[in-house]
């Protein structure tokens, strides 16, 4: 065993001293620990493709290089890592070091896991190594051509862009106003790894924050994913989760929707995987922390209620082609007043994501549809529709910019070409129909008839 | 041949078989339940707006029983050669996931007292004489007050909308009077009325008569099921009979209980499995299990099962007892046998109202369950004494939606042109102006009234189909007449420029080829006496006690309510024992006397 393990040891053993002579219970302690991390880490989002086999990997990342394969992270010795040491184990979730000191795609969020703790990895490690069932699944080798296979750019990339260890854990150490805030840091900026979807990415593709202590971009919505454009998270009125209370956060997380919003795209593996399996304190911690953040667009108008488009479609009034759309092929369920019945169907009026600067998940969920992942605690599928072989670009334009500048909101007007050039750029994510809802295993994604 | 082996084996997708897996699963038991149609899931089928399409869906049966499969033959009386059923349209069994669960209407109403003790209650109240003598009037041999924790642990999980009269002996509100009182609220406020409800609360009030919101299983409001199911809130589409709700308020087994078991690895669940015989040992008094064909790999599967629970639509309910000879076949001539007795429907019959030319009906919104009702001709809520007929109607404005082509086909009234411009005037006129009234009655059941395996026709995987022996009687025409003629005051209350009263006729024979319910009963039903029924109080054969039939087959009348209220409390019921007793102490849970 390498230091960083021997370290977490000594540590457990000191603070625990009872525990180290009931060695099996101490080592299914660990073990439920590592359970409760990996699913912390979503690192089956990514790394189980198929529910049947668990870590066995095979998730394609399409990229504009190229297609990324999740490898198996299985303790099998030819498919996944079963040859790997702890130390291995660690430098490649920490450093983006795979063994033998192959650079990982920074796919994996190893800028991210860096400010994990050695216990936390330790825990991780004796999960996966004795936990998990071998799989020999093998994982499709990436489809990336050369020049861009090459791996060594990776290095200096990482050089250049990802922390240490050491240094991430030095932001790690940072004050916080509570050791509650201090918690949801850990959570959200390490093993969440929420940033590398919701925050924004230079040119070069690092994220340009990893944590609150930096700037006012860490969490302030990233690039899309899959034609999914993730939402800012920080406290803007409008665009970002300022009219969320901790409890709505901590509903959301747990099953997927509540009285404000819905989940869609990534965000639903990263509940279903993840975050319904943590403890209301750990929810709690990660609310409290997204709620001391500060907006990331300065003097934006807080958002009240507009009746008079309600009022005007309840008298039967459609001011324009998008109203009668909306009327037709939406009010049902998010009714003409916008409020929708939440959490079964989610309110348009004043939702953060209606306002996004990025209409993308507006368009893409008008075109698409949307599946609620069931959960533990909220195990009903519900699903939205997707109407891109009913609705042109145009009527996609109308609708869309209809629910942006209704009762209250006031994003920017969307047109027949930001429509048309989405259709154009997303064609594979519209034509990816929602999954089949049929909560059978941990992810409905495979359940797709 | 392939064999599993399960702890409960469940035949049927539908409410019945859905209540029981959720139960057993809650007493730890491994469940399988066998589907004979396909998966269904509300969520991508039924999704807005492919699902309201009423070509496919209500005229072209997508939810409905294939009948090129299998179906029944059905003849009026025992002196003719019963033929099969080849189309569907008196009633309308489901296939799939949720089965009749998934495309009924979603009334939901609890059986009232007297009707749950009608033999009794009739002989007390009108003497042993007032009982025509081919009539076989049947207690359930199981109360209002046993099932009443029942009807409410089922409101909770349909998430029910209705108004209260009497909880716990005390008047709270507005609602039947003639109900029996509740242990609790329903869970959801009543519906809305329609214009045209609220037009028959308004002239059958003016008429003497106590009108009420009729309890119905569409959400009235965003409701969250005792199961941790969510529910939306019906928006009065119109299209619940016949479709699956894309807004999620018709309860459904699909919504109010499957989610809640997908997940759970104790459960599965098997579609396009059509069990072909529940098998019994040598004795023939105990069940082994069941023998399905898997119709995707057309491969024979026998499950062996400690309790097997037969929770399909009535008939085929009857159907597979017969062929797996659980119980006595009832034979007619000898008025002997169980299986196959009292074989039960309703009797409806509409009446229509034409209201002035400026009153928008508005027929194209509706929901369902919704809707006003009277029950001051139901049941035993009325003197019979002098009447001489046993049963009743409620009468009620329910309007479900009337779609483009139903409104076609049923064109104007009954004196307007068959065709040409006379035809269409009527036809708008009628789609425009007028609304239905129901009279849901109820149907006794009667010597040469039965179910038997047909001696000539199969269906296609070479099973003897069951045949149907029915047709109306005296006794119930009757009391159709007499509660269609206690309309009359409404339709002149309500002021109707035009109104038509729709009757049974003495003599008129059963008709197949106009839809009036899939509210079919009876064939295998309870009661105390093994003699008369082939289940017990519990639902449970008397012949072979591992096994369950849970469904309308045990009604021994039809009641003039819809009958999925009682199905879900009795369902609710026999698991209750079955959980609390039979497992501890598998066996006969009523010993014969």
């Amino acid at each position: 065993m390498k230091k960083p393990g021997c370290l977490a040891l000594l540590a457990t053993l000191f603070l625990f001293p009872a525990a180290a002579q009931a060695a099996p219970e101490k080592e299914t302690q660990l073990i439920e620990k590592g359970r409760y991390l990996a699913a912390a880490s979503d690192c089956a989002a990514c790394h189980t493709h198929d529910s049947r086999h668990p870590y066995a990997g095979g998730n394609p990342f399409l990229l504009p290089i190229g297609t990324l394969y999740a490898p198996n992270i299985t303790p099998d010795r030819k498919a996944g890592i079963g040859d790997y040491t702890e130390a291995d184990f660690s430098n490649a979730l920490r450093r983006g070091i795979g063994k033998g000191g192959k650079p990982l795609y920074p796919a994996m969020p190893f800028p991210s896991y860096a400010r994990m703790s050695d216990a936390d990895i330790h825990a991780l490690w004796a999960y996966f190594h004795n936990d998990v069932a071998p799989d020999p699944a093998s994982v499709p080798a990436n489809k990336i051509p050369w020049p861009l296979s090459m791996r060594w750019p990776m290095t200096l990339w990482r050089i250049a862009f990802a922390p240490t260890p050491a240094e991430a854990r030095k932001s790690a150490e940072r004050h916080f106003p509570s050791q509650e805030t201090a918690r949801g840091a850990y959570l959200v900026e390490g093993p969440g790894h929420c940033g590398a979807c919701h925050t924004p990415r230079a040119i070069t593709f690092q994220e340009k924050a990893l944590s609150s202590d930096g700037n006012d971009l860490y969490l302030s919505g990233g690039a899309a994913v899959d034609g999914w454009t993730p939402v800012n998270l920080r406290q803007d009125n409008r665009t970002g989760l300022g009219r969320w209370r901790e409890e709505d956060i901590v509903a959301f997380l747990e099953t997927g929707r509540n009285l404000h919003g819905s989940a869609f795209g990534g965000m639903t593996d990263a509940i279903v995987h993840g975050t319904q399996h943590l403890t209301d304190q750990d929810l709690r911690a990660i609310a409290h922390y997204l709620k001391t953040s500060l907006p990331a667009r300065k003097g934006e108008a807080p958002w009240t209620y507009d009746p008079a488009v309600a009022k005007a479609l309840q008298q039967g009034t459609l001011p324009d082609k998008g109203a009668r759309l909306y009327v037709d092929r939406c009010a049902a369920c998010h009714r003409t007043d916008g409020h929708g019945y939440a959490p079964a169907f989610p309110p348009l009026a004043g939702n953060p994501v209606v306002m996004n600067p990025d209409p993308g998940s507006l368009i893409l969920i008008v075109l698409r549809g949307s599946t609620l992942p069931p959960t533990e605690q909220a195990p009903s599928p519900f699903t939205m529709p997707g109407f891109a072989s009913l609705m042109s670009d145009r009527d996609v334009a109308e609708v869309v910019t209809f629910i942006r500048r209704s009762w209250g909101n006031n994003a920017r007007v969307v047109t027949q070409d930001d429509v048309r050039t989405f259709r154009k750029h997303n064609g594979q994510w519209i034509d990816d129909k929602p999954p089949s809802p049929m909560n059978r295993a941990s992810s409905p994604r495979e359940n797709a008839p | 041949m392939s064999r599993k082996r399960t702890d409960v084996v469940i035949i049927g997708a539908g409410w019945a078989g859905s209540i029981l897996a959720k139960e057993m699963r809650e007493a730890g038991r491994s469940v399988i339940m066998l589907e004979r149609g396909p998966e269904r899931r509300t969520a991508v089928e039924g999704s807005y707006p492919g699902s309201i399409d009423e070509l496919r869906g209500a005229i072209r049966h997508r939810l409905f029983q294939n009948p090129a499969k299998t179906t029944v033959t059905i003849r009026n009386t025992m002196n003719q050669t019963a033929l099969p059923y080849r189309q569907l349209a008196a009633f309308l069994p489901g296939e799939g996931v949720g089965g009749a669960g998934l495309h009924w209407s979603g009334v939901h109403f609890r059986a009232a007292p007297d009707d749950l003790r009608l033999r009794s209650h009739v002989i007390e109240r009108y003497g042993k004489k007032f009982i025509p003598e081919d009539m076989n009037l049947q207690d359930y041999d199981v109360t209002y007050d046993e099932l009443e924790p029942f009807f409410d642990k089922a409101e909770k999980v349909f998430g029910t909308s209705g108004e209260a009269y009497k909880i716990d002996g005390k008047i709270v509100g507005n609602g039947n009077v003639f109900a029996p009182s509740r242990s609790d609220a329903f869970p959801l406020p009543p519906m809305q009325d329609v214009h045209t409800a609220a037009l028959f609360r308004k002239a059958a009030a003016e008429a003497g008569y106590h009108p009420y919101s009729m309890p119905a299983a569409n959400a009235s409001k965003p409701y969250l099921n005792s199961y941790g199911l969510q529910m939306g809130p019906c928006n009065f589409c119109g299209y619940c009979s016949g479709y699956d709700c894309f807004m999620y308020s018709k309860a459904s087994p699909n919504i109010n209980i499957l989610p809640a078991l997908r997940s759970d690895p104790g459960f599965t669940l098997i579609s396009n499995a059509h069990v072909l015989r529940v098998n019994l040992d040598a004795e023939r008094s105990r069940a082994t299990g069941v023998t399905y064909l898997d119709q995707k790999a057309d491969r024979e599967m026998t499950i062996e099962a400690e309790l097997v629970i037969i929770a399909a639509f009535q008939f085929h309910n009857v159907h597979l007892m017969l062929l797996s000879g659980i119980g006595k076949p009832y034979d007619p001539v000898s008025n002997t046998g169980v299986v196959g007795r009292n074989f039960v429907y309703q009797t409806l019959t509409t009446s229509h109202a034409w209201m002035g030319r400026n009153d928008y009906t508005n027929q194209f919104v509706g929901a369902g369950g919704a809707g006003v009702a009277i029950d001051d001709f139901n049941s035993d809520n009325f003197d019979h004494g002098p009447l001489g007929f046993i049963g009743g109607s409620p009468v009620w404005v329910n309007q479900a939606g009337i779609k483009p082509i139903a409104a076609a086909m049923s064109g104007g009234g009954k004196s307007s042109p068959r065709w040409g411009k006379g035809f269409k005037e009527a036809l708008v006129d009628t789609y425009r102006h007028s609304f239905a009234i129901d009279a849901h009655g109820s149907n006794m059941a009667y010597r040469d009234v039965y179910l038997d395996l047909d001696p000539t026709w199969k269906d296609s995987y070479g099973q003897p189909l069951l045949r149907m022996t029915f047709t109306w009687k005296d006794n119930d025409i009757r009391m159709n007449q007499y509660v269609v003629g206690k309309i009359e005051p409404i339709m002149k209350a309500l002021g109707a420029r035009h109104y038509e009263l729709g009757r049974l006729e003495y003599g008129e024979p059963f008709d197949t080829r106009r839809y009036q319910t899939t509210h079919l009963g009876g064939g295998a039903v309870m009661g105390a006496d093994p003699r008369t029924s082939a289940l017990n109080r519990y639902l449970q054969s008397w012949d072979v006690s591992n096994v369950f039939v849970i469904g309308s087959n045990a009604f021994p009348q039809g009641m003039g309510y819809n009958p999925t209220g009682t199905v879900a409390a009795l369902a609710y019921w026999a698991a209750h024992h079955i959980r609390t007793r039979y497992l501890m102490h598998p066996g006969p849970l009523v010993h014969r006397a």
